[in-house]
């Protein structure tokens, strides 16, 4: 390459001396303001290391001489948040949930935070607003299968359903009546229970299977098939399926029954979190 | 100043030693907090290795791609908190080769999933997400549920693992297999296995107590996320370095 430098003959800059099919090259400088830009974030990067955590030491990392720590910062930050509702959740962790209810203010208060905690936490399964759906009762009707009080409903919370992390949470199980059972007294029964909601197909199975019913199966839902919600069984005649309520359906629970989990929240969500939901649930439409 | 690149540029030696130097600058700042990793890992207990049903399930989770979509990693700010619990620590990271940390929600972040839903609700969202999720836009992962885990390599994940530091004894890779049989065996005996995996979430868990499957191995693993540190006791002081 040349050594002697070469202008451009129209602006009267000096190329690079580099050429492509006749079109060369100015050596034009960056603009200036932009130039001048590079070096300021340059000099506030520097001012940032001396300010705040940034290099790695030998023995750890520099901290900054504000001593900022995202950690302590999230601490003070939530404080903040709890002292702006502290009017209100200091109320609810010392009133028990009837107390909580019983306020107009503290319940309009719990409604709106148990409704976004429900969202986040209960209606994966239960369904925005506690529609609930096959497997996983909904929560808007009066029909309980533990209790309906606010009670019940903060155990159920509290401690789940057949969880098994849980020692004091909710628990019972059906027997599999495949393995008791006959085959045609399981058909009594399937009919007996159709019965209970004005449905049999077969009066006279119907009538056997009362029989069969009042021995094997009263015990826990009870001898009119209304339930008992000390064991979580369910009311029969009710009309409300929680996993169908078709021959068929009725049919594979007495064969071979689903026990539906529910996770126990005690150590997932604040106490007074779990004040709000209750009362929310309890509110959703049929609450004892 | 302006032509100053000049003498860089021009000289091609000058060049070399130069780019040498910036490259040292980033590797340094890159290497050096290696050596002190440690120092970064909060003092907290009850973080242990992964069960053997869990790491084969973390294998699925990895294969699947499932950190495309899914962080476990809950940041320190005010609504990451109050939406999924407290914030992820190192430590709950340590024993993760490779972590699953992510950097993308899609769906939402796992980190702390373990305990959130019940196996039959995991099972049910993994077949179809949609029937219990309504707006998900999450696939559909029912193959899981009739594909049988391979397991008979598992022994061999363990020693990987130990390889890179996961604290796994002789006594766990002897009873790697039996481990993760028994737990995902409903009617299994759990004693041993929840001696040396403590917390481990045990029973059926795609609905097919006769069958060990893929979801079997990815469900073990999602009920154990985020639970093996109790954090009722923790102060931050505690844990800030």
């Amino acid at each position: 390459m040349a050594n002697k430098v070469e202008r451009d003959e129209v602006t009267g800059v000096e190329t690079t001396g580099h050429e492509w099919d006749g079109i060369k090259e100015l050596n034009n400088p960056l603009p200036r303001w932009w130039v001048l830009v590079f070096y300021a974030t340059i000099a506030f990067s520097v001012v940032w290391w001396i300010l705040y955590p940034s290099w790695p030491t030998l023995t750890g990392y520099w901290g900054g001489i504000l001593g900022s720590n995202q950690r302590l910062d999230l601490d003070r930050r939530m404080a903040e948040a709890r002292a702006a509702q502290a009017q209100w959740l200091e109320k609810i962790a010392t009133l028990d949930t009837e107390a909580v209810a019983a306020d107009p203010e503290l319940l309009s208060f719990a409604m709106r935070g148990g409704e976004v905690a429900f969202k986040e936490n209960c209606a994966a399964c239960h369904g925005l607003g506690g529609a609930g759906q096959f497997n996983y009762p909904s929560l808007a009707d009066d029909d309980w299968l533990w209790g309906g009080t606010l009670a019940d409903i903060e155990q159920t919370i509290r401690h789940g359903i057949r969880f098994y992390d849980d020692p004091d949470t909710r628990d019972s199980q059906m027997p599999a009546f495949g393995d008791i059972l006959e085959r045609e007294q399981v058909e009594d029964v399937v009919q007996y229970v159709l019965s209970l909601s004005g449905r049999a197909e077969d009066g006279e199975a119907a009538a056997r299977g009362s029989e069969v019913f009042a021995e094997q199966c009263a015990a826990c839902h009870g001898d009119d098939g209304r339930g008992m919600k000390e064991l979580g069984a369910p009311n029969l005649t009710d009309g409300i399926w929680l996993y169908g309520g078709e021959p068929q359906d009725i049919r594979a629970q007495i064969l071979k029954p689903r026990h539906g989990v529910m996770p126990a929240w005690q150590t997932r969500l604040e106490d007074e979190v779990i004040k709000m939901v209750t009362i929310y649930v309890h509110n959703l439409g049929g609450g004892e | 100043m302006i032509r100053r690149h000049e003498i860089v540029e021009k000289r091609a030696f000058v060049l070399a030693a130069l780019i040498l130097v910036t490259v040292s600058i980033g590797g340094i700042v890159e290497i050096v907090p290696l050596f002190t990793i440690e120092s970064t890992i909060e003092p907290v207990k009850g973080v242990r290795p992964y069960s053997p049903l869990e790491l084969a399930g973390r294998n699925i989770y990895i294969r699947e791609g499932c950190y495309t979509c899914h962080s476990q990693m809950i940041r320190p700010f005010r609504d990451e908190v109050e939406r999924y619990g407290p914030y992820s620590l190192a430590a709950e990271s340590m024993y993760d080769h490779p972590f699953q940390w992510g950097s993308k929600r899609t769906g939402p972040d796992l980190a702390r999933v373990g305990g959130k839903y019940s196996n039959e609700w995991q099972a049910a969202h993994l077949v179809d997400p949609r029937s219990v999720v309504p707006e998900s836009v999450m696939p559909p992962y029912a193959f899981l549920r009739e594909k049988d885990l391979d397991y008979d390599d598992i022994a061999d994940h363990l020693r990987a693992n130990r390889l890179v530091g996961v604290p796994y004894t002789d006594e766990m890779i002897a009873a790697a297999v039996e481990d993760l049989r028994v737990q995902a065996d409903p009617e299994g005996d759990y004693e041993g296995l929840l001696s040396r995996y403590p917390k481990a979430a045990v029973g059926d868990f795609d609905g097919q107590p006769d069958r060990l499957t893929e979801m079997d191995a990815l469900i073990a693993y999602l009920q154990i996320l985020g639970r093996m540190v109790d954090f009722t006791d923790i102060r931050t002081e505690d844990i800030i370095q």
